[in-house]
């Protein structure tokens, strides 16, 4: 049980480590800017798809939810306002960061764990080109960038399903709509939500090519560092989610 | 054992351990500049780990590594980056990069390390694969080539800098007898025209003999012979003249032919 803890802890350390390698890497030359694009386009471009699907899903879920909820109290124009709230602060950085870690952060660490086991980092290294710089700098600031672009995407399409149901299906007002949404919104809530989804955006992205960047022993090697990356983000964004949400509100 | 007259690299009491498997137990080895040092032994005794810690890949639990008087071990990142530009190394399973084609593989140094115009660089990547007969394979990514392409493709990948020193992990592994001796003949091309240092690990006992100056045998963690070729031969270690013996063609003909078959 202590081994299991020290481990975790010593783990823990070696990804904090990693984050500030990436720090150092980032503002040395070569800057890599194409790498950088090509990853932003994975990251963000890529993962459009999901996140629309499952942005608007979410706001129709939650307005259905919320319609009933309201319904009771006969204030079924205040479900756009509440879900509006709910997505922007705490279920858009959440859920698109949790899409992000399945699509974007476990194909880093596949793709840069099969790099460690074919020998491939260690040929980049003979060839004196340093892999964190080429390899992880420009993911981890191409997530860090681009998931706050795709929770607010998340929010946005989110108030789209929040819309069809509450007043195309169930007749709400929309004078009152959206009254309710400009009152319970600030703009800090959307801040606050878009600073979060960038700290997961750098967690994720760190686990999933430190996870990669580490593994061994071959395709079961890279498939253990898959997994424990995808876990390890999950967990990281839960605990961060609570953490930020502490201090900003 | 045979003392070589001027080292460029030296390896000194050389121990590593993988967890409570012993590979390397005071390996001492001197590299000759400008000659070939090929490095022979049985699989799994180590030569493959042994060439990592010449490049820095592997760091030993104890012992030197001596490049020109410098200690490797102790250098930091950069600095090991910056020594490394001296260094060519083929890896024993190529180890291409897969998210890139064939040119943009062997461009890839070039591309980091000179400031080449893209239309020089690509004249170099097809000057590297005509001489390796491989034309007209560059949109190809290494999945979709044989082994021994991607051998040839990672071997120009590792001389396209012209560097001093080339490490070459089982060249000719893999490879038909002519294009065998192509590539022996590029090692020995690049030795003799452009003063490469090379080392070389090889389970081809007819070319060890016919290209290298110096020959190393790594047995149970140590290097228990070195010198040159016919030194090899007459050895009276035990262990040297199985080795020799196993070998498929009887070595002291082709160096009595003049390394011709
Ligand atoms: N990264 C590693 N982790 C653990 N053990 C390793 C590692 N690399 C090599 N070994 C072990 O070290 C020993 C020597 O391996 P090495 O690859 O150097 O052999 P080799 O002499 O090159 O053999 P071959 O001729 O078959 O290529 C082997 O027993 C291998 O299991
Ligand atoms: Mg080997």
């Amino acid at each position: 049980m202590l081994r299991a803890v020290i481990n975790f802890l010593d783990e823990l350390g070696r990804i904090v480590l990693m984050f500030f390698q990436v720090l150092y890497w980032s503002f040395r030359p070569p800057f890599r800017f194409g790498l950088f694009m090509r990853s932003m386009e994975f990251v963000g471009v890529g993962s459009l798809f999901i996140i629309i699907l499952t942005g608007s899903f979410t706001g129709a879920v939650m307005a259905l939810q919320g319609i009933y909820a309201f319904g009771i109290l006969e204030m079924e124009a205040m479900v756009g306002g509440s879900v509006a709230l709910a997505l922007a602060r705490e279920l858009s950085p959440v859920l698109a960061a949790l899409m992000v870690t399945g699509r974007v952060g476990s194909s880093m660490a596949t793709e840069i764990g099969t790099m460690r086991v074919t020998e491939q980092i260690d040929a980049m290294e003979t060839l004196a080109v340093n892999p964190i710089q080429y390899l992880i700098v420009p993911r981890v600031w191409a997530t860090t960038i681009m998931l706050p672009a795709l929770c607010v995407i998340f929010t946005f399409v989110g108030m789209v399903g929040c819309y069809l149901v509450a007043v195309v299906w169930f007749q709400v007002d929309y004078g009152l709509f959206m009254a309710y949404i400009k009152s319970f919104m600030g703009s800090e809530d959307i801040i606050n939500g878009v600073i979060k989804a960038s700290v997961f955006g750098t967690g994720l992205s760190v686990i999933g090519c430190y996870k990669g960047y580490t593994a061994d022993g071959g395709a079961r090697g890279v498939g253990a560092a898959t997994t424990t990356a995808v876990v390890l983000a999950s967990v990281m964004i839960f605990v961060l989610d609570y953490l930020l949400t502490a201090m900003m509100f | 054992m045979f003392q070589v007259a001027d080292p460029i690299i030296r390896l000194m009491g050389l121990d590593k351990a993988f967890g409570s498997q012993a590979v390397l137990k005071g390996v001492n080895l001197d590299i000759e500049r400008g000659k070939i040092t090929t490095i022979i032994g049985g699989s799994g005794s180590g030569k493959s780990v042994l060439v990592k810690h010449i490049i820095g890949l592997l760091k030993p639990d104890a012992g030197q590594i001596l490049y020109e008087g410098t200690d490797m071990v102790s250098l930091r990142p950069r600095a090991l980056s910056e020594i490394r530009r001296n260094f060519g190394m083929l890896f024993q399973h190529s180890a291409l990069f897969d998210s890139m084609d064939v040119e943009q593989n062997i461009a890839f140094p070039l591309e980091e390390h000179t400031k080449k115009s893209r239309r020089e660089i690509l004249s170099i990547v097809k000057e590297k694969l005509s001489l390796l007969e491989l034309e007209g394979i560059e949109r190809k990514t290494p999945s979709e080539l044989s082994g021994g392409m991607r051998k040839r493709v990672a071997l120009a990948r590792a001389i396209v800098l012209n560097p001093q020193v080339i490490i070459y992990d089982e060249p000719t592994t893999g490879l038909d007898p002519i294009m065998t001796y192509n590539v022996d003949q590029m090692i020995k091309g690049a030795q003799e025209k452009l003063k490469v240092t090379s080392i070389v690990i090889s389970h081809d006992m007819a070319s060890t003999f016919r290209i290298s100056d110096y020959i190393a045998m790594l047995y149970e963690g140590r290097i228990i012979e070195f010198g040159p070729p016919d030194a090899i031969l007459s050895s009276n270690k035990e262990e040297v003249q199985r080795f020799l013996a196993a070998s498929s063609l009887p070595p002291r003909a082709i160096v009595a032919s003049g390394g011709e078959v």
